[in-house]
């Protein structure tokens, strides 16, 4: 049988109606697309596509059910590994995992592999199939702080087991990165990530939200006093960083966070009724070439009123690490993106809000650590762009709260805490992964070390 | 949810509640807050824990209603979402001869510290400042911990008219002050700072930045010390009154008066 190499593209909004609502982008592939995609797939003897997934999704498997029609089987054979489906298959950077990997991408069309695995993800939402059938508690407790990717993960899996799990959150919503972070046109909050929340509440996993593990109650107090066996520590990196230039403390000069939680977790977007509003003019500036700075440029656009928004990078196209869908929908959108651009200074009004950003142009020179080519200042490049606000989305660092309360737990210089590969900490029975311990990463390995961090808790706790 | 108590209206516009919130009245210390979200919808804002009780495992929160959230919070029944205890607690020692410094609604998170700094040893002077006579809280409370109270109103309407530095600067002329404590408006505390930095007194005061979830997350609390950035939530709220870059707080509070505005418009 010939290649067939007509990889299957996914209906989305058309770019200039998308451009003025929160609504999702991408609408999903129909059961003739996604049969057809799975028909694509060569079903190989040593299937390289599961090399790219960090969870090792068994992908041919659930292709093969999607082929055959038989989404449950679909269903199942991915929860094997993932529990969020509907989740991964919107977010994941799949082009540098399992499509990376898959023969075809050779060929330049590999299998639609995240959009087949959202396709499966949603028929389970849409048929609200609960993971398992619910299991009768054993009695140990276990607990979960954070209730991001990871931590639901962990929960889940331990549920699983028999566990009693409790997960305390210290907002007033569930779902760390996923509800305030990410927006609502990329992944749906009603419609997918309470969904997952929902049935991890039907399986008996219990939430407590405003619980600041460390200032509510200490990790040695869910220890002791509250009785808990283990302790899963998932709190994220979700503390912002500045480049300590001039003028970043200017009004209107934004962390990524505060635009993005003003945006999503306080529903500023929907304008005048929000009780938390955010102000963004005409003009804005987003710093940063990552899914955060796509997302937050995305926002930013899709605001009333707003007619320019312009994404500074400082080094070139292809090294952003953004998701490529989000550059090509950033791209359509209408986003001005300057690559090889970095600012030094802002300039405010005399009330003190921001009206420019002082640039330089930057070329690529030696290779850094990272591998990534360093950029360089091209001297007597200075030029202003006007900007009414400005969102910094240039990284996040741990936040130091549960490491300077919790005595003997080791962390290293960026403040990050350190564990095994089992996910143990430097104290017994407390385990911690995700963003807090591998630095600020993606979904699906915060999801990874969640499904590990479990099985290694269940097999101490299980002995 | 959490149950309110009991809820007090102790001068024009500013209220008392206490709140069931048990494991935040068992880690309370002095110098920390919460973040109240009193119903669905509503902003997160942050205000000073007065004081708690173990016994009742219930916190009191002071507030002037000021904008559309103080509002939702003087008629709140119950509280949608409380979280805390925030910030790091004040550094409490025998500092000698201390002198607290509130005004208006700050003499509320004026007064735990107060207590604490009495409970060390510290002999202590407490100088409230208020608009008039009616807008002066706790007084009662701070009078018995007070080895002086000094009550300073802008219309004379009740102790010596004037401001509060006017009250401090015949302590500091006489040197008998090792230590100054200042809560309130912005102007009030920048005017404290600058009269004890010419007496070389070491002088805290506690900021009032825009918060959203008093985590460390957002950054929208950020102010400039020493010229640092820092997290008023994580970092503070308590800083150097001589390292705070005053100017700076203002222009941030003022961020949203516009949208404030009009949201208490819609609100009321
Ligand atoms: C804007 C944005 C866009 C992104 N886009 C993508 C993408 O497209 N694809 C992708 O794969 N990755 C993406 N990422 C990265 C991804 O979201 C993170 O890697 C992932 O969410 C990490 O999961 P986590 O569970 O470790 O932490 P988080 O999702 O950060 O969750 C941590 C949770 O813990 C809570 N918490 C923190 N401290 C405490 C405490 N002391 N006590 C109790 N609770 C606490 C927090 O409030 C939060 O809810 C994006 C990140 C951002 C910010
Ligand atoms: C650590 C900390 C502790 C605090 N403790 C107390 C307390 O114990 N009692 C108390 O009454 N208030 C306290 N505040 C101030 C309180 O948070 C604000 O009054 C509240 O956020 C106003 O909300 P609002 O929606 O009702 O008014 P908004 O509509 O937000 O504002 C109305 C007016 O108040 C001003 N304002 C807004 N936020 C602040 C702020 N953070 N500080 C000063 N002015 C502000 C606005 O500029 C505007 O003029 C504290 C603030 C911090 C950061
Ligand atoms: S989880 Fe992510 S990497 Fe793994 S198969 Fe699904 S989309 Fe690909
Ligand atoms: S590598 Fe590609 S073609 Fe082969 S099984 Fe995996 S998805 Fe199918
Ligand atoms: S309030 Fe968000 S970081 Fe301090």
């Amino acid at each position: 049988m010939p290649l067939n190499l007509n990889r299957v593209s996914m209906p989305e909004q058309e770019s200039q109606e998308r451009r003025h609502n929160f609504k999702e982008v991408n609408l999903g592939l129909t059961p003739e697309l996604a049969r057809a995609e799975a028909g694509r797939c060569l079903f190989c003897k040593k299937p390289t596509c599961i090399d790219g997934c960090p969870v090792r999704i068994n992908i041919p498997a659930f292709i093969q059910a999607v082929l055959d029609n038989d989404l449950n089987e679909a269903v199942r054979r991915i929860r094997v590994d993932n529990s969020l489906p509907g989740i991964c298959g919107r977010v994941c950077p799949q082009e540098t995992q399992c499509e990376q990997t898959c023969v075809l991408n050779k060929k330049g069309a590999p299998i639609a592999i995240g959009a087949l695995e959202r396709y499966v993800g949603d028929y389970a939402i849409r048929e609200c199939l609960a993971t398992e059938c619910v299991v009768a508690e054993n009695g140990i407790k276990v607990a979960v702080v954070g209730s991001g990717p990871s931590g639901l993960t962990c929960a889940g899996e331990l549920r699983k087991q028999g566990y009693s799990v409790t997960v305390f959150e210290a907002l007033h919503e569930l779902g760390g990165v996923l509800v305030y972070g990410i927006p609502e046109f990329r992944l749906p909050k009603e419609a997918v990530v309470q969904v997952e929340i929902d049935t991890l509440k039907t399986m008996g996993v219990e939430f407590k939200t405003n619980y600041l593990i460390g200032k509510t109650l200490l990790l040695s107090d869910l220890m002791e006093a509250e009785g808990f066996a283990a302790v899963y520590v998932a709190t994220g990196s979700g503390y912002p960083q500045f480049m300590q230039i001039p003028g970043e403390d200017l009004n209107y000069v934004y962390s990524a966070n505060e635009f993005l939680t003003r945006m999503n977790l306080m529903q500023a977007y929907k304008g005048d009724a929000a009780a938390t509003p955010i102000f963004v003019g005409k003009s804005v500036a987003v710093i940063g070439g990552g899914n955060t700075a796509m997302d937050a440029a995305r926002c930013a656009l899709r605001m009333p009123g707003v007619e320019k928004v312009s994404l500074i990078y400082r080094r070139s196209e292809k090294e952003m690490p953004a998701r490529t869908e989000e550059v090509k929908h950033a791209k359509e959108e209408g986003i001005n993106f300057q690559f090889l651009t970095a600012p030094t200074e802002y300039l405010g009004t005399p009330e003190g809000a921001v009206r420019a950003a002082r640039c330089v142009r930057m070329e690529l020179g030696e290779p850094d650590a990272s591998g990534r080519r360093r950029p360089v200042v091209i001297p007597d490049s200075e030029y202003e762009i006007q900007v009414d606000a400005v969102v910094v989305a240039i990284g996040t660092q741990a936040n130091p709260i549960i490491a300077q309360t919790t005595p003997g737990l080791e962390i290293n210089k960026w403040g990050y805490i350190v564990t095994d590969e089992d996910g143990l900490t430097s104290i017994k029975n407390i385990y911690a992964g995700g963003d807090i311990v591998s630095g600020a990463a993606t979904v699906i390995l915060a999801m990874g070390a969640g499904r590990n961090a479990a099985q290694k808790i269940h097999e101490v706790l299980a002995r | 949810m959490y149950e309110i108590i009991s809820k007090r209206l102790i001068a024009p516009a500013v209220w008392r509640h206490t709140i069931k919130a048990p494991e935040i009245a068992r880690k309370r210390q002095a110098g920390n807050f919460v973040i109240v979200r009193p119903i669905t919808g509503s902003e997160r804002i942050p205000l000073t824990i007065v004081s708690s009780d173990t016994q009742a495992e219930t916190i009191d929160i002071i507030f002037q209603v000021v904008g559309a959230t103080t509002m939702d919070l003087a008629e709140a029944k119950s509280i949608q979402d409380i979280v805390g205890p925030l910030g790091h607690p004040t550094h409490i020692e025998n500092y000698g001869r201390v002198v607290v410094v509130g005004g208006g609604v700050g003499i509320a998170p004026l007064l735990p510290i107060a207590q604490a700094l009495k409970q060390a040893g510290s002999r202590l002077t407490a100088i409230l400042g208020a608009r008039s006579k009616d807008f002066l809280i706790l007084e009662d409370d701070l009078a018995p911990i007070s080895d002086e109270l000094l009550i300073a109103t802008d219309d004379g309407s009740q102790g010596q008219k004037g401001l509060v530095t006017n009250a401090l600067k015949p302590l500091l002329d006489k040197k008998a002050v090792d230590f100054v404590l200042a809560i309130g408006p912005v102007v009030m505390m920048k005017a404290v700072s600058e009269l004890t930095r010419s007496y070389g007194v070491k002088t805290m005061v506690s900021l009032n930045p825009l918060m959203i979830d008093g985590t460390g997350m957002c950054g929208v609390c950020r102010c400039k010390i020493d010229g640092q950035t820092k997290f008023a939530c994580v970092d503070g709220p308590e800083f150097d009154g001589h390292q705070v870059d005053f100017d700076n707080l203002t222009r941030r509070l003022s961020m949203y008066h516009a949208e404030e505005k009009k949201r208490k418009e819609i609100r009321s």
